[in-house]
């Protein structure tokens, strides 16, 4: 193995991490859909040519799949051994979610880097498709009971042998998917981005040699399981346990328990789930790559300055019990997968505030709610307005946590009401936050929001994958929980929730009725009556907390402090 | 495109150009009658800047009378943005969506950590909501209420607001809700700051819309404060010219449309430079050129392609303070001189992004830092003379005090020697630099290596070497004057106006009159600006682009319209013809088009563009003659690679035009070091530039 100087190190970090950063943008820039152009639901890397671990991966994509890349990657190695002739210019396809993680709508490409004869790694990428068959467009079915509800399956193929695009592969997705010319426009940007990544690292190593880049690979994955073994020496050795609940499966209404036990022994961390309920009927099962990853994105939230590659979680085991709906076997419903996951960070953080208060902050909203819409305008076109909405994020050790976040798994914005008024027979009457929403704390929670749309054209259905609407985000370090998630919908005789409270499908509206989602807040971070009485009585005045809400919390204080 | 002969009031008289930074105010004077300019570098006064302002205009033209126009390029907006030191506003909106300032676009300020909160510069307290609603298609739903608008109004000002923003839902769709409630807060609160949405960015989006009127209300008292002390002072000292300010578009607009939309300053210093730089580059042979400018903190990167700058259509100044005005691009990493050098746990060697800036600054300067910067590795490796610094105000480096920070934070864990672990943090901090330029041009389409450098500001010029090997570049070329750059941006700066208007339909049912009828309108406001300014201008421009898509895309791609123009009349495109300009504009941009796609025409921009006569770069050639060596001023031991050179120091603006330096040298000037490595050498050309290229 060659030696690398420190130098030369930093210099080729630099340079991997900006091809791994170009070839996000690229696809940023090309992709058709919503859903990875400007929420960027989509990731880019680089990973080792034997474990398919993660070298270097982009900075600028969704954060869960920083983590569940090399999973993909790893398929795809199994696979390319079965079929025993892996060329330059093969370009493996899939979205098997058991395999790689996440959930069918994630379309993944991995190809093979070949220099001077040898694979010397592979790059990869992961998009988020608008549609990929199923029952429910979008693939956002609450309702689903196994994967081929949710979507059409497909394994690990080859899209392109030795340079050649395979037609008939591009032909069966096309036909899979209801909105194929989206889906053609995602498969081209993603093309584009892993040939961009081809040449950058062509000339990447045709300026430092094959042989430095390796090392300097190898190099910074030991750098980062350094780092994180540093952290963790910094914390006390100990067991810490926390357990939080999923509302329900969407099928029956049983809350499913999520536990964990975090022990951290030296330079080593265990984060043990044992205990958390089984598989599930309903699509709120993840599979294991999906889990590990998950842990990965807390502990990155918990350490920002760590870098992007496998070496972070050498340190670090992650158990999960067979049969657990963390570690869900095909063909077990995964599409509802962010609300498992965002529960498993919140009780990471849960457990890690008892460890180490200073590294994490309280629970954030803890939900995507996918809320779709959908109908027939009068010409007969149909309509389906699809977003996902934001909640406050929990209070750090710093400051209050952020009013209208998004999801920690996630760095997606939320598409401009007006943009969605111009496209859809929608009226929002409300886009405000949501107050008394925010958990109590020293440094409170961030405020949720209220959203109430109405229904301008006659005839909409209404579907919604929710969560946390009966467990509230929790706070930390003796802060207070949130608000609960609350939706609601209108028919002839008022207004209405549904029965599994925060997951619900296909109900009928009518033209000029509405439905309004109240997002949770965020927990509180530090004990309620440590909030000096000036800062709830600033809250008070801007609204964010009713004067009743403020005294039943913090106390009569408030009243006679100015602002 | 249009050109028409000047008709602009004949002009004779002297151009300044203004720009007042931080520590120094910059001054760039041309005389139009005998194309000779002149420049200035004074100590900026605060808080009164008008001081130093009206001082280094005084270095050159004691009688203001003299002067025809006086430019100003700007930071007072940007500071006033990012210190949050604007007024005290006040928003009336549309009811149920008084928090759209505050909920952002659901963003957070960093992706990894989940810390971090955020205030808009209009607290909640002060955004009051109005019963009044537009659909999407225009279509009032609910009329304003005059009378809540009334009150709310009262409210706002017994609250003290100095401003007030009337932000309504769909008004780029239909103005009418906002203009019906600006007259009513007009009527019953005289008040020269009020405005609405869709006056200062008829464009759809909300946030984004709300934020930048929001924004600017927030500016307007200030800037227009400070603008007004600053053409007071210059009227009293007898100048009866135009004052006009640089926009963040890189072009200039009347003092008093500054007032009114001060939004578009929010760039307006960095923009000039950048317009400067470029034709600089123009004019000396490199239309495309790539701009670093070296500051304390940061390293700011800009493109200029066929001496074309590039414009982004938003930016934001901080976390969620989002200004939607076509700007011009620059890219800002966290590597300038102040930039801390650190090594991780990993024990990786990393630049910044904590910076000790200019105050306290690099551990030389003795005012307190004691970690390593990146200014500091320049001085113990030789390349910053310790005894003469840059700037000013010291007089002396503590190079010994520097080289202890070096060992002990950088040195020792890396098991590095002194110049060894100097070397290493300016390798790391040359490769940040010329990756960032490497992004800029790459995410634009651009091969960077068909660019020329332009380092400009104070510490560029010693990097040039580096990024020049670092990127694959040919050669960099340093100005004459590369510290006041900005200033002479000011002087060079066309005058130009944008305009924007949401369309929103498909292609193939667009409205081809009522295009025509925005076309005009937009034609006629910048035309009349153009004549109510007294510059004088060689031709006349104006642009039309559409904001177009396929449907269901959020991307739209700039689509420049081929559009006559005859006798002052805009003849709109046909259907077709906008399609077909689609289909060229996105095959360019992405390489293939969609089969059966649906384009639908998203926003009209337009841009009505002054020409500036342009000076003659000759005048700020050398006069010297004589032999290179003249300028010789000293012998010093300058370290690169593993050794130590003698390197010669010479003055470089006593360099006569075609002397070649052949590297090591340093040559230096007033507020810049220009660092010649061993294997380049510097050739002085016919402008005064030094263009660094690789030995023959």
């Amino acid at each position: 193995m060659t030696e690398i100087d420190p130098i030369t190190l930093a210099v080729l970090a630099g340079r991997m991490e900006q091809i791994a950063d170009e070839m996000d943008a690229t696809l940023f820039r090309s992709a058709f859909n919503p859903i990875i152009a400007e929420a960027h639901d989509a990731s880019h890397g680089l990973y080792h040519a034997q474990t398919g671990d993660t070298l270097v991966q982009g900075k600028s994509g969704l954060p869960i799949f920083v983590g569940v890349m090399a999973f993909a990657v790893k398929a795809v190695i199994e696979k390319a051994a079965a079929d025993g002739d892996l060329a330059d210019g093969d370009i493996y396809i899939f979205n098997d979610a058991h395999i790689g993680g996440t959930h069918l709508s994630d379309m993944r490409l991995v190809r093979p880097y070949f220099r001077d004869g040898r694979l010397f790694c592979y790059l990869a990428s992961v998009g988020h498709w608008h549609d990929v068959g199923g029952a429910v467009p979008g693939n956002y079915n609450p309702a689903a009971t196994d994967a081929f509800q949710e979507a059409f399956v497909l394994p690990p193929v080859r899209i392109a042998r030795g340079g050649i695009m395979q037609q008939d592969i591009v032909d069966i997705l096309m036909r899979n998917t209801r909105l194929p010319q989206s889906a053609q426009g995602d498969l081209n940007g993603q093309l584009n981005a892993l040939d961009l990544g081809v040449r950058r690292l062509d000339a990447l190593l045709d300026e430092y040699g094959a042989e430095t880049v390796a090392a300097a690979l190898t190099a910074l994955g030991t750098r980062a399981e350094t780092l994180m073994r540093a952290e963790l020496e910094a914390l006390p050795d100990g067991r810490w346990e926390a357990e939080d609940y999923l509302d329900n499966d969407g099928i029956s209404d049983a809350a499913l328990p999520i536990r964990v036990a975090l022990e951290i022994r030296g330079d080593r961390m265990t984060l043990d789930f044992t205990g958390t309920a089984p598989v599930t009927a309903g699509p709120v099962n993840i599979a294991l790559p999906t889990a590990v990853a998950t842990a990965y994105v807390a502990i990155k939230h918990m350490f920002p300055g760590l870098p992007a590659n496998a070496g972070v979680m050498r340190p670090i085991d992650v158990v999960v019990p067979e049969g657990s709906l963390l570690s869900a076997a095909f063909p077990a419903p995964v599409g509802g997968y962010t609300e498992t996951i965002l529960r498993m960070i919140d009780v990471i953080f849960s457990a890690a505030a008892q460890a180490a208060p200073d590294r994490v902050v309280a629970n954030a909203y803890g939900t995507i709610n996918a809320l779709s819409l959908s109908g027939k305008r009068a010409n007969g076109q149909p309509w389906v307005m699809f977003s996902f909405f934001g909640g406050g994020h929990g209070g750090s050790p710093e400051t209050d946590g952020l009013n209208h976040g998004n999801a920690p798994i996630s760095t997606a914005t939320i598409p401009p009401l007006e943009i969605l008024e111009a496209a859809y027979p929608v009226m929002f009457r409300k886009w405000a936050l949501r107050p008394d929403s925010a958990g109590a704390g020293a440094h409170r929670g961030g405020l949720g929001a209220v959203y109430e749309i109405e229904l301008l054209e006659e005839n909409a259905r209404a579907f919604l994958f929710g969560e946390r609407g009966r467990f509230a985000p929790q706070g930390v370090a003796g802060g207070g929980a949130a608000a609960m998630n609350r939706f609601v919908y209108e028919q002839d005789d008022g207004w209405h929730a549904p029965p599994l409270v925060s997951k619900m499908v296909g109900i009928a509206l009518k033209k000029g009725q509405s439905v309004r989602l109240e997002t949770p807040g965020g927990g509180g971070y530090g004990a309620p009556h440590d909030r000096p009485a000036q800062a709830v009585a600033r809250d008070v005045a801007k609204g964010y907390l009713s004067a009743d809400a403020a005294t039943a919390t913090y106390g009569d204080a408030w009243r006679e402090a100015g602002q | 495109m249009t050109g028409k002969p000047a008709t602009g009031k004949p002009e004779t008289g002297k151009m300044v150009g203004v720009d007042v930074g931080g520590t120094f105010t910059d001054v760039f004077i041309l005389d139009e009658s005998t194309g000779r300019a002149e420049v200035a570098k004074v100590p900026t006064t605060r808080p009164d800047q008008s001081g130093g302002f009206l001082a280094g205009i005084g270095r050159h033209e004691s009688d203001l009378s003299r002067i025809a126009t006086v430019v100003h390029g700007t930071t007072a907006g940007t500071n006033a943005l990012l210190e949050r030191k604007g007024a005290r506003i006040g928003v009336i909106t549309t009811a149920g969506l008084g928090d759209v300032l505050e909920m952002r676009r659901r963003d957070r300020p960093r992706t990894w950590g989940l810390r971090g909160d955020f205030e808009p510069v209009v607290p909640r307290d002060l955004r009051l909501e109005v019963p009044e609603r537009t659909l999407a298609d225009g279509t009032v739903r609910t009329p304003v209420d005059l009378d809540a608008v009334r009150a709310a109004a009262a409210r706002l000002r017994d609250a003290g607001c100095l401003a007030v923003a009337v932000l309504f839902a769909n008004a780029y769709a239909n103005p009418e809700n906002e203009a019906r409630a600006v007259a009513a807060v007009r009527e019953m609160w005289p008040n020269p700051h009020v405005s609405c949405s869709s006056e200062i960015l008829p464009e759809i989006r909300e946030f984004e819309r709300f934020s930048t009127t929001a924004l600017n209300a927030y500016l307007q008292p200030e800037v227009a404060g400070y603008l007004d002390r600053l053409e007071t002072a210059l009227r009293d000292g007898g100048f009866g010219g135009e004052f006009m300010i640089v926009q963040s578009n890189g072009g200039v607009m009347s003092a008093q449309t500054a007032c009114a939309v001060p939004v578009r300053t929010a760039l307006s210093g960095p923009a000039a430079g950048v317009i400067a730089a470029g034709y600089i580059a123009q004019m000396a042979g490199y239309p495309d050129v790539i701009t670093g400018d070296v500051g304390g903190t940061s390293f700011d990167v800009s493109l200029v392609a066929g001496g074309q700058s590039m414009l982004s259509p938003q930016t934001s100044i901080d976390f969620g303070m989002t200004i939607r005005q076509p700007m011009i691009e620059i890219a800002t990493i966290g590597a300038g001189g102040g930039s801390i050098a650190w090594v991780d746990k990993g024990g990786l060697l990393n630049i910044g992004p904590q910076s000790a800036g200019s105050d306290p600054g690099p551990v030389a300067y003795g005012r307190g830092n004691t970690r390593p910067t990146v200014t500091d590795a320049n001085i113990v490796l030789g390349r910053i003379d310790p005894d003469s610094p840059i700037g000013g105000t010291l007089t002396r480096l503590d190079t010994e005090a520097a080289a202890r920070a070096i060992d002990l934070h950088v040195g020792a864990p890396l098991g590095l020697d002194t110049l060894a672990a100097a070397e290493a943090i300016l390798r790391v901090a040359n490769s940040r630099m010329a990756g960032a330029i490497r992004l800029v041009s790459i995410e634009r389409g651009f091969d960077p290596k068909r660019f020329a450098f332009m380092p400009f500001g104070g510490g560029g010029a010693l990097h040039a070497g580096a990024i020049l090997a670092e990127v694959g570049l040919a050669r960099a070329i340093v100005p004459r004057y590369p510290g006041v750059t900005s200033a002479m941006g000011c002087v060079i700066a066309d005058m130009r106006q944008d305009f924007v208007q949401t369309v929103n339909a498909a292609a193939d049912q667009v409205d081809e009159a009522a295009l025509g009828v925005l076309m005009q309108r937009h034609m006629g406001q910048g035309m009349a600006m153009l004549d109510a300014a007294r510059a004088r201008f060689e031709a006349r421009d104006t642009v039309f682009e559409l904001d177009m898509s396929y449907a269901g895309q959020t991307h739209t791609v700039a689509v420049p319209l081929p559009v006559e123009i005859a006798a002052g009349v805009v003849t709109p495109p046909t259907r077709a013809e906008i399609a077909e300009a689609f289909d060229r504009a996105y095959h360019a941009a992405y390489g293939r088009l969609l089969k059966n796609g649906l384009r639908r025409v998203i926003n009209l921009r337009s841009a009505v563009i002054g020409r500036r006569p342009k000076f003659d770069l000759a005048s700020l050639a050398p006069t010297a003659t004589g032999p290179a060596e003249a300028a010789r001023r000293a012998t010093r031991r300058v370290h690169f690679g593993d050794s130590w050179h003698d390197t010669g120091i010479y003055a470089r603006l006593d360099l006569p035009v075609g002397a070649v330096i052949a590297g090591p040298a340093i040559l230096e000037q007033m507020d810049t070091t220009i660092l010649i490595e061993p294997h380049l050498q510097g050739t002085v050309d016919r402008f005064g530039n030094i263009i660094i290229e690789g030995k023959p």
